[in-house]
């Protein structure tokens, strides 16, 4: 195994993962200072179940998918996802876009499962559950795709699955540590070297896909990075308010 | 159903946000695509045709977004 290749998928895997488990973790955490912490952690657990049997059922299909094509089309949605992601967070250090608040999204999700009346007679609370269980699998969806985005190519799934495990571990650790959302989290700095690197690798595969011979192999995805890395930062300037500073 | 159906557009939303971007990627690929395979010999060229134009489509979508905002 390459590190060159490895390396960033460990990396991208982790970065990215630690972004969704950040924004799972306040609506958890929302749930559960609202409407108690069992029906908060039920609806976590199930979420993580349902996950489980998605990568269970995704990985032996992705096997019998011939490699080129896989590479293919891994490569165009890793591309569509990461260019998301980095023209977001441009958007958001130019100030054209509001930033990501998890103080604001922790309020926001607390106000509404207040408004909901919770059933006094259920012994479980369904709706809270399923808040719980929405915000996991839904974020757990992005880490899915992303694990397997930049793992799938090259039989990288394992070291991607390890650096995704790892930033999830680290926010739960963090967020049982401290009961409240992760604010510090520089979201936006993440999103944006996430995006970088996905789209570095997005058309580095398309390229496999395509049966082109990048110069240097597995390092193309290097320099790709780095191309993507000026790009986005002339991004910023360019879309910039008049008057105000670059905050990424 | 409607759990269902907001779950899908969840789905696509984690690969489309603005739809001028995402099409300009895809042309991008479908170019390079053609180029790839009526270009045989010259591999490279629609390497650098997949790569400019996913660097310009960024550049060009960001510069079209502050434009936007700025007349607004």
């Amino acid at each position: 195994m390459s590190w060159t290749v490895a390396a960033p998928a460990v990396f991208a895997a982790f970065l990215s993962s630690l972004v969704e488990a950040v924004e799972a973790l306040t609506i958890v955490l929302a749930v559960g200072t609202v409407r108690g912490w069992r029906p908060a952690g039920l609806g976590t657990l199930a979420g993580l179940a349902v996950l489980v049997l998605i990568v269970l059922a995704l990985g032996p299909l992705l096997d019998r998918v011939p490699l080129n094509l896989l590479q293919l089309a891994i490569g165009i949605l890793l591309l569509l996802f990461g260019m998301r992601w980095l023209r977001k967070a441009i958007l958001r250090a130019a100030g054209i876009i509001a930033m990501h608040d998890e103080t604001l999204a922790y309020a926001s999700e607390t106000a509404e499962l207040r408004t909901q009346q919770s059933p006094q007679q259920a012994r479980l609370d369904w709706v809270a559950a399923l808040a719980s269980f929405k915000a996991v699998v839904l974020e757990g969806l992005e880490v899915v795709f992303i694990v397997i985005a930049v793992g799938a190519g090259r039989g990288l799934i394992v070291p991607a699955s390890i650096g995704a495990i790892a930033a999830c571990v680290l926010v739960a650790a963090a967020g049982f540590a401290v009961h409240r959302p992760l604010t510090r989290v520089p979201e936006n700095t993440l999103k944006f070297a996430v995006g970088v690197m996905l789209s570095a690798f997005g058309v580095f595969w398309i390229g496999e896909g395509l049966g082109i011979p990048w110069p240097g192999a597995d390092l193309a995805i290097v320099a790709f990075a780095g191309l993507f890395l000026v790009f986005g930062l002339a991004g910023m300037g360019l879309a910039r308010r008049p008057g105000r500073e670059v905050l990424l | 159903m409607n759990g269902v159906i907001t779950a899908l557009r969840q789905l696509a939303h984690l690969f489309v946000e603005d739809g001028s971007l995402a099409l300009a990627i895809l042309g991008v690929v479908i170019l390079a695509g053609l180029f790839a395979f009526g270009l045989p010999d010259h591999p490279l060229v629609a390497g650098a045709i997949l790569l400019l134009g996913c660097l310009g489509a960024l550049i060009a979508n960001v510069a079209r977004a502050a434009r936007g905002t700025r007349s607004a």
